[in-house]
């Protein structure tokens, strides 16, 4: 045996579990999500090839579809610059606390990892209209009491305090690249005169830049994937009951906490409409894809370079 | 002037710390002082129980299941881990270290495969596990896949793998270690710190994970985990929110546990994958 050929069984022997879980967890199911988007399929008889008919149903007859886009639109838009703005925020602070920086650093990194089923289902209960401690506060302080995951206009606000809660992940991220701006730039900033606002707009942030891109573009990506917490908290809220062979329309209130995955269970799992689902698990493939190759560029965070 | 800038300074950095912990800290309370009042107190706007019923977290255990779902947990996590950490060190360390044809195309495609929401692949998944496999009502489908490498270890491995010193690698091979000792004997005692920041973050999305228990283990709720079973635990067993947060505090409570206990490496994991150095 030459050299090369045993350099190549061998790269083969260390990548072999990774071959075959591509083959079996992505490959093939990708294939198949594909071609299962042109059949008319219901998971009892054999897939029935029935051209765009899916597409099209999904598209413009299916009445979630674009509530769940428009949701994830606005979640995008608002709920990410919120959670990027606030980690930001909270990185910078943490970075300039002097007494108990262990502490402050410990507290605020902990709601991130609180299981978000458990995180939901307290969110729920804080802010719930009838008995909720927060609008028990807003009230006593004469503010208005929202009926937050109760009223549509309020469910993705109060989604996005519950992700503002969890924004240690980012936090930390931001905490690591503002420590390695080279302290000079500041001390020379400073000794031109410029004002704290002016240090972070042309000092700070420039600096740190890839790494604010980088929170933006996963982000948007986790905003495409949102699943967990928008099906519970619309579960609990309406008192549907969950568990074993219960029916639960997703997106309540009023479609307002729609987003594409859910459309997938609901059309596969509830509907066994294997073929729709597939084209809604194809549109969420091609927007994540669209967002991870912006991260996978050469000299993007993600590049593979080297 | 300037030392009396700097203390206002301070005074309004740490008003703000404090501000900010209350908001990260007050859910917590607000479900733990829940958790622990009478049934009849639990429907009121009280905020502070007036008897504390800590009887409510052994009322919690006798709920049907509840015992029983943390045993699955356990298993899905510990398993989980155990297997992703044994087949994604190996394919890290041969995108770290071997120059082959196709390396940047594997390592393309393993950061495609962290991207993928699980529901993309889901309908033909299930068709396989429940259809051809009849595993249907189990953790199986779930577990056993984590056997087959997860490109998120393998990606977060790889990069701890780089900060590895050339040399160390060149003195075990001129010492005539193959590869696989090499890794074994070498690498793996360096890269601890690694290892447990991927074994962490496993353990954590296996306890965490709603969807897959969802779709494989809800037509059987044995073999529910915590994390599915607590979204039903209202509505299902009619208890009111007082025990439905000493469920919340106990499914939360193992993870903050840990987190204690290994804070250390799960920070350097968040930033490891954040930005390459």
């Amino acid at each position: 045996m030459t050299t090369r050929t045993r350099g190549a069984l061998r790269t083969a022997a260390f990548l072999s579990p990774w071959l075959v879980g591509f083959g079996l967890f992505f490959a093939y199911p990708l294939a198949a999500t594909a071609y299962f988007s042109l059949t008319h399929y219901d998971g009892f008889r054999q897939p029935v090839f029935n051209g765009l008919e899916n597409w099209s149903y999904v598209l413009t007859d299916y009445p979630a579809f674009w509530p769940a886009m428009g949701n994830t639109l606005w979640l995008v838009v608002v709920m990410v610059s919120c959670r990027v703005v606030f980690g930001l925020g909270v990185g910078l602070l943490v970075t300039r606390i002097k007494r108990g920086a262990g502490v402050f650093r410990t507290l605020f990194y902990l709601p991130y990892l609180a299981p978000p089923v458990a995180a939901t289902l307290a969110f729920v209960f804080l802010l719930n209209p009838g008995t909720g401690p927060v609008n028990s506060l807003l009230e006593g302080a004469g503010l208005p009491a929202p009926g937050w995951f109760n009223d549509p206009d309020w469910s993705k606000p109060a989604l996005t305090a519950l992700a503002v809660w969890g924004v240690g992940d980012l936090m930390v991220i931001f905490m690591a690249a503002l420590l390695d701006v080279p302290r000079e730039r500041y001390e020379a900033a400073e000794l031109d005169g410029a004002s704290a606002w002016q240090r972070l707009r042309y000092v700070t942030l420039p600096a740190i830049s890839p790494v604010v891109l980088f929170a933006v573009v996963t982000g948007v990506i986790q905003a495409m994937q949102y699943y967990t917490q928008p099906l519970v908290a619309g579960k609990v809220a309406s008192g549907a009951i969950g568990g074993s062979g219960r029916q639960f329309r997703p997106g309540y209130p009023e479609d307002s906490t729609l987003t594409l995955p859910q459309l997938v269970h609901d059309l596969g799992f509830q509907r066994f409409d294997y073929g729709s689902a597939c084209v809604v698990a194809l549109v969420l493939f091609a927007l994540s894809m669209v967002f991870a190759a912006l991260l996978m560029r050469r000299g993007g965070p993600l590049g593979a370079g080297g | 002037m300037a030392p009396r800038k700097r203390l206002l300074h301070w005074i309004a950095v740490h008003a703000l710390g404090v501000a900010a912990a209350l908001f990260f800290v007050l859910p917590f309370v607000f479900v733990g002082l829940t958790s622990l009042m009478s049934d009849e107190q639990a429907l009121t706007r009280d905020l502070v129980p007036d008897t504390w019923e800590w009887g409510n977290y052994a009322a919690v255990f006798r709920v049907e299941g509840f015992a029983l779902w943390w045993r699955n947990t356990l298993l899905y996590a510990g398993l989980g881990t155990v297997l992703t950490v044994v087949s994604s060190v190996p394919v890290a360390y041969a995108l770290a270290r071997f120059r082959f044809r196709g390396r940047r195309l594997v390592l393309m495609l393993v950061v495609a495969m962290m991207m993928l929401p699980p529901q993309v692949v889901v309908i033909p998944m299930y068709l396989f596990w429940a259809k051809q496999l009849d595993l249907s009502g189990s953790l199986w489908p779930l577990i056993v896949p984590m056997a087959f490498g997860d490109a998120f270890s393998i990606f977060l491995l790889r990069q701890f793998l780089l900060t590895i010193p050339d040399e160390y690698l060149d003195a075990a091979r001129v010492d005539g270690c193959g590869e696989l000792r090499t890794l074994l004997r070498v690498v793996l005692p360096m890269a601890r710190p690694g290892v447990a920041a991927v074994a962490l973050f496993q353990f954590f999305y296996a306890w965490n994970d709603y969807f897959g228990p969802q779709i494989y283990a809800s037509e059987n709720p044995a073999a529910w985990t915590l994390s599915y079973g607590l979204e039903s635990f209202k509505g299902a067993h009619h208890t009111d929110w007082n025990l439905t947060m000493a469920a919340t505090v106990l499914v939360m409570a193992p993870v903050v546990v840990v987190f204690f206990f290994a804070q250390k490496a799960f920070v350097e994991g968040v930033t490891l994958t954040g930005v390459k150095g």
